[in-house]
C-alpha cells in the first residue's frame, strides 16, 4: 500500500503543479545509484521505523549480548563504569528515566535507541552487531528502564510502537521548525510566547 | 650559469622580506625582537632547516602556536582547542582548526577515489557523485565560522582549566570553505513537495548524522571539499564535509557521504542529546536551537597574557553571529561602565569571524576589558545576567564554568591587575 501511495504522489504532484516540477537537472553530472547502493547506506531510522531491517530480539537475549559487547565501557547492567554513558537509573528500573541525563533517558523514540546502537556501537567495532543483536540490546535497555517487559520481542513492527517516557518532554512537542522559528527563543521577549509557552503539552 | 647566480641573489632578499613580514604579523610580543633583528639576526646566514621545506612549508620554529587538548573533556572524545590568543586576522590556519574527534582516535583515512556522495529520499532523481564529479559543479568559496555548541562551557565545572581564551573559546574556528551549495545538489536531484528535512550522514566509523530543516540547508549550506585554499584536512572531514554556516557544530557533518531528503526530523541521538535543558522549561527540553547568537571576545590582551608596562595597546578580538553579519562591536575597559565603538576590519562577512580593534592606553591601574557585539538582526550579545534570565537561573546562581548551559554567548571579561597580568574575571 505504501509503495503504491509513493508512486501516486509524484504522479499527482506532476499533474497538479507542473511548474514546480518542471525544473530538470541543469548539469547532469553524477549517476543514478542502484537500489543496492541505497539500501546499504540507508541506515538512519525514522520515527515510523520504515528503514528497520528484518530480525528480532528480546531483553533476555540482549542482557547476555550486553555483557559480552557493552559492559566493558557501560558497566554491569548498564549502570556505568565511568568510561561511557550510564543507561540505567541508579535508583532502579522505571521512575527516573525522564531526567536530563544522557541517552537513553532523553530519547523520545525507541527507534532512536536502535539507530544509535546500530550506527555507532560497540566503539571500535561499529557495525559488528547483526540486526537481531541490535534488537536484543535495545530490548535489554528498554527492559532495564521499565519501558517494556522482559519477554517482549522487539522487531520492525513492535519497536516503533514503544511509547518512551520522555516522548513529551520536548518543546516544540511536534517538530514544526517554522513555528519554532517564528520567535527566536534566544530573545528574552520570546521566553513566554509561542513555542516556549509552558502551557504547550 | 647566469640564471643560477640570479637565483642565489634573489633568495636572501626575498627571505629577508618574508622574515620582516612575519615579524610584523607576530605583533606586540616580538616588537623587541624586530629591533635587534634589524641589526644582526636578519643578516644571519644560518639556514632555518627545522622549519623550511620547499614542498610544504611550516611555521618558523620560533613560533609555538599550537592546539591544546581540552582538559577535563569527556573520556571518549579527543577535543583540541584553537589558540585564539595568538591569532591575527579572521582565518584560522587549517592545522589549528579546533577538533572534536570521537573515540579519542586519529581521523579516518578515506580514499577520495573511493568516496561517494549519495543524494536520495524524496527526490525525483537519486544521484551518486564522485569527488571529481562534485568538483565539476559550480562552486562557491565563503568564509564561515564553525563553533561547537559546548564552546564556552566547561563540562564538569572544573574552573582551573578555564584561564585563557583558548580554553574559554577554543572550540570555534573560521575558514574559507570551497565547495558546492546544497541547494545546487538538491535542485539537480529535484526535491519533492513532501521533502521538509534532510538527513546528513558521514562515512566515519560512527556515521555521525543530523536531521536538518530543508530551509536551512537550501539557504546557504554547502558540501565543502576545500578549506583555506587546499583540500579539507582529514580531521575536518576529508574528502568532503557539510558546512552549516552559523549553526552549531554538529550540523557540519564531516566525511559526508549521504544526504537523504525526508518528511520529518528523525530525532536521532544528536537531536536529543543536544536539546536545551533550560531550568525554566520545567523539565522539558528545547529542540531546534540551532543558530549561534551574536558573540565576541577580546583575544588580546586575554587571560594568561601579561602587559609589559603601561602605555599604548591595540585591543583586538573576534566577533561573529549565526544570525548574519556583525553590525558593530563595543569595548569597555572599565568593567562595563562605559563602552566605546570598536573599529571593524572590512570586509565584514556573514556568519564569519569579524576582527575588531580599539585604541587603549593603559594607565597601570586595574582594568576589566570586555566586548559586546550586535548583528544585523539587531540581536545583542548577552550579559551573564541576561543569559541567566533566558535560561531561568536565579540571578547570581548561574555558574558559567559548569555544564549549566549551552550555546553560551555571554560577554567575557578579562581583568588586568597592576602588574599587567590578565586573568579570566569569571574565575576571580
Amino acid at each position: 500500500m505504501r509503495s503504491l501511495f509513493n508512486l501516486f504522489v509524484p504522479a499527482m504532484s506532476l499533474a497538479m503543479c507542473v511548474g514546480a516540477l518542471a525544473q530538470g537537472p541543469t548539469y547532469k553530472l553524477g549517476r543514478t545509484p542502484t537500489k543496492e547502493e541505497i539500501r546499504a547506506w540507508d541506515i538512519a531510522i525514522s520515527p515510523d521505523g520504515k528503514e528497520l531491517p528484518p530480525g528480532s530480539g528480546s531483553a533476555a537475549e540482549g542482557i547476555s549480548i550486553f555483557a559480552q559487547k557493552c559492559m566493558r565501557c557501560h558497566g554491569s547492567g548498564g549502570r556505568g563504569s565511568g568510561v561511557a554513558g550510564v543507561f540505567v537509573s541508579p535508583t532502579g528500573p522505571g521512575g527516573a528515566i525522564v531526567t536530563s541525563k544522557g541517552p537513553p533517558f532523553n530519547f523520545p523514540l525507541a527507534t532512536t535507541l536502535w539507530d544509535a546502537i546500530n550506527r555507532s556501537m560497540p566503539r571500535y567495532q561499529e557495525g559488528s552487531l547483526n540486526a537481531n543483536q541490535v534488537y536484543a540490546v535495545t530490548a535489554a535497555l528498554l527492559y532495564w528502564n521499565g519501558v517494556i517487559q522482559e519477554g517482549d520481542v522487539m522487531d520492525a513492527k513492535t519497536l516503533p510502537q514503544v511509547r518512551m517516557p520522555s516522548r513529551n518532554m520536548f518543546i516544540p512537542l511536534n517538530p514544526d521548525y517554522k513555528k519554532y522559528m517564528a520567535c527566536n527563543p534566544n530573545r528574552l521577549k520570546c521566553l513566554n510566547q509561542g513555542v516556549l509557552a509552558p502551557s504547550e503539552k | 650559469m647566469e640564471a643560477k647566480e640570479k637565483a642565489t641573489k634573489i633568495k636572501p632578499s626575498s627571505r629577508r622580506r618574508f622574515l620582516k613580514q612575519g615579524a610584523v604579523l607576530a605583533g606586540l610580543a616580538t616588537v623587541g625582537e624586530i629591533r635587534s633583528a634589524s641589526g644582526q639576526k636578519l643578516e644571519s646566514r644560518v639556514p632555518d632547516e627545522r622549519s623550511f621545506s620547499s614542498f610544504y612549508g611550516v611555521p618558523s620554529h620560533f613560533e609555538n602556536n599550537v592546539r591544546e587538548i581540552a582538559p577535563n573533556q569527556y573520556p571518549h572524545m579527543l577535543s583540541a582547542l584553537t589558540p585564539h590568543q595568538d591569532s591575527v586576522g579572521i582565518i584560522t590556519p587549517s592545522g589549528l582548526h579546533f577538533l572534536n574527534l570521537r573515540n579519542h582516535d586519529a581521523p579516518p583515512s578515506i580514499d577520495p577515489q573511493q568516496h561517494r556522495l549519495l543524494i536520495h529520499g524524496l527526490v525525483d532523481r537519486p544521484l551518486i557523485y564522485t569527488l571529481e564529479e562534485l568538483k565539476r559543479l559550480p562552486s562557491v568559496s565563503r568564509i564561515h565560522f564553525i563553533e561547537c555548541r559546548g564552546n564556552t562551557i566547561w563540562p564538569g565545572g572544573n574552573h582551573s582549566g578555564f584561564r585563557t581564551v583558548q580554553e574559554t573559546h577554543g572550540k570555534m574556528s573560521c575558514s574559507e570553505w570551497t565547495g558546492v551549495l546544497v541547494s545546487t545538489l538538491l535542485r539537480e536531484a529535484g526535491v519533492q513537495t513532501e521533502g521538509k528535512w534532510i538527513i546528513a550522514e558521514g562515512a566515519d566509523a560512527g556515521h555521525h548524522v543530523k536531521s536538518i530543516p530543508i530551509e536551512m540547508a537550501m539557504d546557504d549550506f554547502m558540501v565543502a571539499y576545500g578549506q583555506n585554499g587546499e583540500a579539507v584536512r582529514p580531521e575536518q572531514g576529508y574528502p568532503m564535509r557539510m558546512v552549516a554556516p552559523g549553526s552549531v557544530g554538529i550540523f557540519n557533518v564531516k566525511y559526508l557521504r549521504r544526504i537523504k531528503v525526508v518528511d520529518q526530523p528523525y530525532m536521532l541521538a544528536a537531536e536529543n542529546t543536544y536539546a536545551d535543558a533550560r531550568p525554566n522549561l520545567q523539565g522539558k527540553r528545547l529542540w531546534f536551537n540551532y543558530y549561534w547568537q551574536p558573540k565576541s571576545v577580546i583575544t588580546r590582551p586575554s587571560g594568561g597574557q601579561r602587559l609589559p608596562g603601561h602605555g599604548y595597546y591595540e585591543i583586538t578580538g573576534l566577533a561573529w553571529s549565526g544570525g548574519g553579519a556583525i553590525r558593530n562591536v563595543e569595548v569597555s575597559t572599565d568593567g562595563g561602565k562605559t563602552w566605546r565603538e570598536a573599529r571593524l576590519q572590512e570586509p565584514v562577512h556573514r556568519k564569519a569571524f569579524t576582527r575588531f580593534f580599539l585604541d587603549w592606553t593603559w594607565d597601570g591601574q586595574e582594568a576589566v576589558l570586555q566586548s559586546r557585539c550586535t548583528d544585523d538582526q539587531g540581536d545583542v550579545q548577552k550579559s551573564l545576567e541576561e543569559f541567566a534570565e533566558l535560561w531561568g537561573y536565579k540571578p547570581g546562581s548561574i555558574d558559567i564554568n559548569s555544564n549549566s548551559g549551552a550555546m553560551v554567548n555571554v560577554i567575557q571579561p578579562w581583568k588586568v591587575d597592576r602588574d599587567g597580568r590578565v586573568e579570566n574575571a569569571f574565575l576571580i
